[in-house]
């Protein structure tokens, strides 16, 4: 693999606080990978580590084999969640401004964006608003993408509108680093890495994460009462429809609900990725 | 349905957020409402409070001491304490005594917000934030929770609290309905209402929506989107035949609900 980034046992200490304690990541070419972790996890901190707006207390961070420099950030496109346009210029204004910052005048507005050149990015939609900080983080053809959060806040078919972009530059050679907080996003990943606590505590697949993680679906008339024994004894019961879903197997909840008199059917199902990454942080030193 | 829009329209200047939007909210149950940003999801849910007159439909409510109410935005007061916001919520309902205090620390309790009594609401997470909004939301023990995006931005773990305050809310009776972006959350409601553009572009249970999704669909790899009814999953393309014929080359596979949801989405744009 053409490795663009690599943080090799990063740490940033501030103070004495530790935001990230020799975290390994990589990012090469041609995949995305997707940065999990609950706030305060330290994602943000790395990112920062390996843009090269932080230095690492600690351990090596490489982009493009060196260390981050203005240099190397020319070659890399950052979405930050918050998009990073200028809303009191046109569309068109900040796209030549970002070209000009990248020494690229000259393309014109792509095709995707056109239709909104002349309107101030203050006035559009949220989902044109993302469209638009994505064409502009690309419009140097970076070739390591970094975007944070990028489909919050935009419908199921949006999303699947800016996953078609993020692929699309894929296809053209371009690593993508992306954190998100949406399990569907981070299903849209080749490859995962879940921080907790400033660590790395977990890296694979979406079947890897998973593992053999169960999950039991309780189906039973008396939701209402099964819910209740289950939460007071310490399950994180939720809802699925009209059925309750916990982590964890079967056996432990049958027992409380046969001991309650409750009759129900439980079925031990494959835990999601949300209730394997939930598992995860709550108890990362288990993972 | 006992609580919830009926043919519900609402125009704004020209502009029509909602037309025809019909949203069921039942005792005991929760119903989602996805859409992307302007897709009318807080206007369904201003409709539904009161605090917004339809010009199309009906809005079935309780009186307006039995709602309670989330905005997307607030929710507590940022500059009292986690305690003092409890304190304001429980005299603003005229809750006293021993309820007063029985809910009170029930909710501290099933927010993990206990330890926080002292802090400043604005100086909470934003997961700690929203969970107190909710809170505060439950305390005079509504008949019909209205909660706009509690989700958005929240971690996975603070999300599953807010889920589990939610569905406890359910099981104790509440009428729930519940805005999200996120798909896999509609797939825990009893209903689901997805909204493109102010209207209704699937509703009923996630197997009614997972059923609903008419022809085939497949999936294939490759670089070039393979028909206008194409859409990416991870580093294949789902590619949806309608009337029932893929492509060569085009593997069949199950639809899942999220490929039910972008599949309607995509049939409500493409009748527009």
């Amino acid at each position: 693999m053409d490795t663009l980034a690599e943080a090799s046992k990063a740490t940033r200490s501030f103070g004495a606080f530790t935001a990230v304690s020799a975290a390994d990541l990589a990012v090469g070419r041609g995949e995305v990978a997707g940065l999990l972790g609950a706030n305060g996890a330290g994602k943000t901190t790395l990112i920062r580590l390996l843009l090269g707006l932080l230095r690492p207390t600690g351990g090596t961070v490489r982009l493009f084999g060196s260390p981050p420099s203005i240099a190397t950030r020319r070659r890399v496109g950052y979405v930050p969640q918050t998009l990073g346009l200028y809303t009191g210029l046109t569309v068109a204004e900040n796209w030549s401004f970002t070209a000009a910052a990248f020494g690229t005048t000259g393309a014109p507005v792509p095709d995707s964006i056109s239709a909104w050149k002349n309107e101030l990015v203050a006035g559009l939609p949220l989902g044109a608003q993302r469209q638009v900080a994505f064409a502009v983080a690309l419009s140097h053809r970076p070739e390591l993408l970094v975007l944070d959060e990028p489909t919050s806040g935009v419908g199921p078919l949006g999303s699947a509108r800016l996953w078609e972009e993020i692929r699309q530059a894929v296809s053209l050679g371009a690593g993508v680093l992306v954190t998100t907080h949406n399990m569907e996003e981070a299903e849209q990943c080749d490859r995962l890495v879940v921080m907790a606590a400033g660590k790395v505590v977990a890296a694979g697949t979406t079947a890897g994460i998973i593992g053999d993680r169960k999950a039991a679906e309780i189906h039973c008339d008396d939701t209402g009462r099964a819910f209740a024994v289950l939460d007071a004894n310490g399950f994180a019961v939720q809802m699925q429809g009209k059925a309750l879903r916990i982590a964890g197997t079967a056996t432990a909840a049958a027992g409380l609900l046969s001991r309650a008199g409750i009759d129900a059917t439980i079925e031990t199902v494959p835990a999601n990725l949300e209730e394997a990454f939930v598992a995860i942080a709550r108890n990362p030193e288990a993972a | 349905m006992r609580w919830g829009l009926e043919d519900v329209g609402v125009s704004r200047g020209r502009k029509v957020a909602l037309a025809g939007v019909t949203v069921p909210v039942d005792p005991s149950r929760i119903t989602v409402v996805v859409g992307g940003d302007g897709a009318g999801k807080s206007t369904c849910l201003q409709v539904l409070a009161g605090l917004l007159e339809p010009d199309a439909g009906t809005a079935h409510r309780p009186a307006k001491e039995r709602i309670g109410y989330v905005p997307a935005t607030a929710g507590l007061y940022a500059d009292l304490t986690v305690q003092e916001n409890l304190d304001f919520t429980a005299d603003a309902y005229r809750l006293s005594g021993g309820e007063r205090d029985r809910k009170a620390g029930q909710i501290l309790e099933q927010t993990g917000l206990g330890g926080a009594r002292g802090r400043l609401g604005g100086q909470l997470s934003g997961g700690m934030q929203r969970k107190l909004a909710v809170g505060l939301a439950l305390l005079h023990s509504p008949e019909l929770l209205i909660l706009d995006e509690p989700t958005t931005g929240v971690d996975p773990v603070s999300r599953a609290d807010l889920w589990r305050l939610v569905s406890r809310a359910a099981v104790d009776g509440a009428a729930i309905t519940v805005t999200t972006t996120y798909v896999n959350e509609a797939a825990r409601a009893a209903c689901v209402v997805l909204l493109e553009a102010g209207k209704v572009a699937a509703s009923g249970s996630p197997e009614d929506i997972l059923h609903s999704v008419p022809g085939v669909l497949g999936t294939v790899r490759g670089a070039e989107r393979p028909t206008p009814l194409s859409w990416r999953r991870g580093a294949s393309w789902r590619v949806w035949a309608p009337a029932g014929r893929l492509p060569d080359g085009v593997q069949p596979v199950p639809p899942d609900f999220e490929d039910a949801v972008v599949a309607a989405a995509l049939a409500s744009e493409l009748g527009r």
